[in-house]
């Protein structure tokens, strides 16, 4: 029983964004030199949460928050991030806060620096003291090492591997000396094993320093590994709270999502066979950034669901995008008896293809513009619909009401989450943009529809209801399905046929029942046997 | 009832509230220093209406990403050829405005498309580029107004009998042509120019219902996100370079709505600064960078054009000496620099 206040304790903490609440009721506490596990899908409120405790500008701007927490037994009102920093919380965000031209001692003590006197500063005061480099140098090393890792302090930030990165800053949290709750959001997400292995090794080791540590992680045996305690959140509630002595992985998962996990995978084992080819495309290639794709030839049957896969930057994404114009590409792709011409999107379009794209944000949206827009504007372009005749059919104009309609329709299909079809999609959670990017696919009404990386960035919940979409309007609409992943695992649960890319070609088709292990070893190139054609 | 005033303060914005408190303040206190209520109002519908359309012409390029129309300068341009060919040949009333009409437009379509192409391929530096498309032209029509052939004695240096001269009336022509239509008086002061208004209610109408048809809405798209509006099939460069043609043309038909009411042709830097009150009208509006609305346009005119009108008139009666040219200039660089500096955020 602790006899001293817990270091931080939260009481019935609650949010709303735009009447959408995303927080509700949240109460946990955390003692001093505790791990604490936080863990749930994406869109749950772990960020939020912690823009309430770090005082995030964006809390205030949106109306604020509900409930209290207390640091040291003491009510907390952060009115911005500096007030936290002030109170010892440290945080470490998933996108780097680094000067790249500075050296990881420089950025450690970043205004903090150690400092001496000089001439100057007679005439103009204690700002123009000079920098003691040998102590910055000394305090920077310090607080690498009590990381556990060699990284030498003279380094370039801009010189080093994304782990370092990430080492770094978390030293420069620890150099605070007032610094008692370290928050880490996903600090495992770019490092490599090894490396997550070391961290974890250092986050022991602060605890042990008495310092308190909330851990953010989509790794779930590493929460296991290294936490006292876990909470997991979902929509915006704790649904549990647990030591890891008590449960397991699965049990976690579980809680996440609310419902069994097995399933999210689980593939019907029925094999479907088709007749006639629908595209087929022969020697593409496409000059796509990243993702070049050198000489393609594959064929998709009417009806099917044909997965591409591969590691990424081998080309698999270019190929849609070269396809539906996007990219310069050349080749030949038949589509139904008639050739698409490349490098206009018109030309797919107009024959009954539609993509969604694997850039969401940049291609797949206007993130400023309601939903109904969003949904219906390639339509609107390419088929003329949703507009209305005025002055007896002098030129036509936006059905609005129409356009209302449609829209309210697939809010509804897809259940996507909004306060109606006027809200503009830059409010919406990941999960729910995707559903509006596979909206705006569906009201074209393809033939065949491409859609890459659709569970990119979204959480497990939200993904089962995107693969589920996918193979209903597969089956009911008889709509052929393009699907490119980068995740085998989602490739095998839904499609009949999977190519999978290497250097730009293909490396082989195998139907999905093949075992992974035989599309590992085409991702790698060990087989080379690209033009193998598997009957089906 | 708090509640409604804070929702509509929200959503008309705190600078365009303050702005009309300013302008209701002026109108209050004219009387007290013996500056006429009609008159103001007047004075203020016909500012309106002159400038109206040239406001407008910021709508369209706004839409389609290119930002605000620095170069409005290069409409303005077409207009005024349109409008002194009009009088070289010679056309009165009403017929004289369309002929001037009639002759700016394909020159507006002209120039206004190669001043597409042009920020076509300075994309996200638009408005830097616009504003020297403006200023250039302007210093190489200086030239040209020198040394194009135009014979009408009304328009030439009376001693050399060549070049045009830098004022030009439009008295006898078409003065008020437009302005005039169905326009009545109230007194002897209040002058109501309803011809003109109805002119610039058609054209916020055509504009209003031009960006709900399926090219309007797609030039909105491109200014919202050219790579999704590719990815739908829209011709990005083509919609952009709609947009600044249009944008050119009502330039050019918005500077010949302006003269018939002024009375007057200014030619050489006349056009230098036109596009900056136009901008700022727009901005005071409500409008932003990419987002632009027919009420953005109307509210900013009316708002931007009464502040100008008033000060000065009520300014100068309460100090009692004549610095009404003084306190204009103050006031509307004051406002243009104020309605820049809310380029980025407007709704704050």
């Amino acid at each position: 029983m602790a006899l001293s206040e817990p270091l931080l304790k939260m009481e019935k903490i609650g949010k709303a964004y735009f009447g959408n609440r995303v927080l509700k009721d949240v109460s946990f506490t955390l003692e001093k030199g505790q791990i604490l596990g936080l863990v749930g899908e994406n869109g749950a409120g772990k960020s939020t949460l912690m823009n309430i405790l770090f005082g995030m500008s964006v809390i205030q701007e949106t109306g604020g928050y509900e409930g209290k927490f207390f640091i040291n037994g003491e009510e907390a009102q952060f009115k911005n991030p500096l007030d936290a920093l002030d109170a010892g919380i440290g945080m470490v965000h998933q996108e780097f806060s680094l000067i790249p031209g500075f050296t990881a001692a420089e950025n450690i003590v970043l205004n903090r620096e150690p400092t001496q006197y000089n001439v100057l500063v007679e005439s103009f005061g204690d700002r123009l003291r000079t920098l003691n480099t040998d102590e910055m140098e000394l305090r920077g090393k310090t607080a690498i090492e009590k990381l556990n890792v060699v990284i030498d302090s003279d380094t370039l930030v801009s010189e080093m591997p994304v782990g370092h990165k990430q080492f770094t800053e978390i030293a420069r949290e620890i150099d605070k000396e007032k610094t008692q709750l370290l928050v880490l959001d996903e600090p495992t997400a770019v490092l490599t094993e090894s490396e997550a292995e070391i961290l974890l090794a250092s986050m022991r080791k602060l605890a042990a320093m008495g310092i308190a540590i909330i851990f953010i992680s989509h790794r779930l045996h590493e929460i296991i590994d290294v936490c006292d305690k876990i909470v997991v959140l979902r929509d915006g509630q704790v649904v549990h709270e647990t030591t890891p002595a008590q449960t397991n992985v699965m049990e976690i998962a579980t809680h996440m999502v609310g419902r069994n996990i097995e399933s999210a995978f689980a593939r019907e084992e029925t094999v479907r066979s088709f007749a006639k080819d629908i595209l087929k495309v022969e020697h593409l290639w496409v000059d796509m950034p990243g993702e070049t794709v050198r000489d393609v030839s594959f064929s998709v049957k009417e009806g099917e669901i044909f997965g591409i896969g591969g590691l990424a930057g081998q080309g698999k994404l270019g190929i849609a995008n070269g396809i539906m114009g996007m990219y310069p590409s050349g080749g030949s792709v038949v589509f139904d008896g008639k050739e698409v011409v490349l490098n206009d999107p018109r030309s797919p379009l107009s024959m009954g293809i539609a993509s969604v794209s694997e850039d969401r944000r940049g291609v797949g949206l206007l993130l400023e513009e309601p939903i109904s827009w969003n949904i219906i504007f390639t339509t609107l372009q390419m088929q003329s619909r949703f507009l209305k005749p005025v002055f007896g059919g002098l030129f036509k104009i936006r059905d609005e009401e129409a356009i209302r309609e449609a829209t309210q329709k697939y809010i509804e299909a897809l259940e996507i989450k909004c306060t109606g079809e006027h809200q503009r999609v830059q409010e919406l959670s990941g999960g729910n943009q995707q559903k509006v990017c596979l909206a705006k696919a569906f009201a074209l009404h393809p033939k065949l529809l491409f859609v890459s990386e659709p569970t990119r960035g979204i959480d497990v919940g939200a993904k089962r209801v995107v693969l589920d979409t996918l193979r209903e309007y597969n089956q009911k609409r008889g709509t052929t399905i393009v699907m490119i992943s980068s995740e085998l695992e989602e490739l095998r649960s839904i499609c009949d046929q999977i190519a999978i890319v290497n250097e730009g070609r293909i490396g082989g088709t195998r139907p999905a029942t093949c075992p992974s292990t035989e599309f590992g070893l085409l991702m790698l190139g060990e087989i080379k046997n690209g033009v193998e054609k598997v009957g089906v | 009832m708090m509640n409604n005033i804070r929702s509509f303060i929200e959503k008309a914005g705190w600078p365009r509230v303050i702005i009309a408190l300013f302008l209701l303040g002026l109108f209050v206190m004219a009387p007290f220093v013996r500056v006429r209520v009609d008159t103001s109002i007047s004075d203020t519908l016909v500012r309106f209406g002159m400038n109206g359309v040239m406001v407008l012409a910021m709508v369209p390029m706004i839409q389609a990403g290119c930002g605000l129309n620095f170069g409005l300068p290069l409409g303005i341009i077409a207009g005024l050829l349109g409008a002194v060919t009009s009088i070289e040949l010679g056309v009165t009333g009403l017929p004289g405005i369309f002929t001037a009409m009639l002759i700016a437009t394909p020159i507006a379509i002209v120039l206004g498309w190669l001043y597409g192409q042009l920020l076509n391929r300075v994309k996200g530096g638009e408005m830097m580029i616009a504003t020297y498309v403006g200023f250039s032209s302007v210093a190489f029509m200086c030239i040209m107004w020198l040394v194009l052939p135009y014979k009408s004695p009304n328009m030439v240096w009376g001693y050399a009998g060549a070049g045009l001269r830098t004022t030009i009336s439009v008295d006898g022509y078409w003065s008020r042509a437009i302005s005039d239509i169905l326009a009545f008086n109230i007194g002897d002061f209040f002058y109501c120019p309803t011809g003109m208004m109805l002119f610039f209610a058609f054209l916020c109408f055509a504009m209003w219902m031009f960006m709900k048809t399926k090219i309007g809405t797609a030039m909105t798209t491109v200014g919202s996100n050219p790579e999704y509006a590719k990815a739908a099939g829209v011709n990005v460069d083509r919609m952009r370079t709609l947009s600044v043609v249009l944008s050119t043309v009502l330039g050019a038909i918005g500077i010949i709505m302006y003269e018939q009411s002024f009375g007057f042709i200014q030619l050489y830097m006349g056009p230098f600064y036109m596009a900056f009150p136009a901008v700022a009208a727009i901005l005071i509006g409500g409008a932003s960078v990419n987002k632009a609305s027919i009420l953005n346009v109307v509210i900013g005119t009316i708002l931007f054009q009464g502040i100008l009108t008033m000060t000065p008139s009520v300014i100068n009666s309460l100090i009692e000496t004549d610095m009404s040219e003084v306190i204009r200039i103050i006031v509307s660089n004051g406002m243009i620099l104020y309605a820049l500096t809310r380029v980025v955020k407007v709704k704050s």
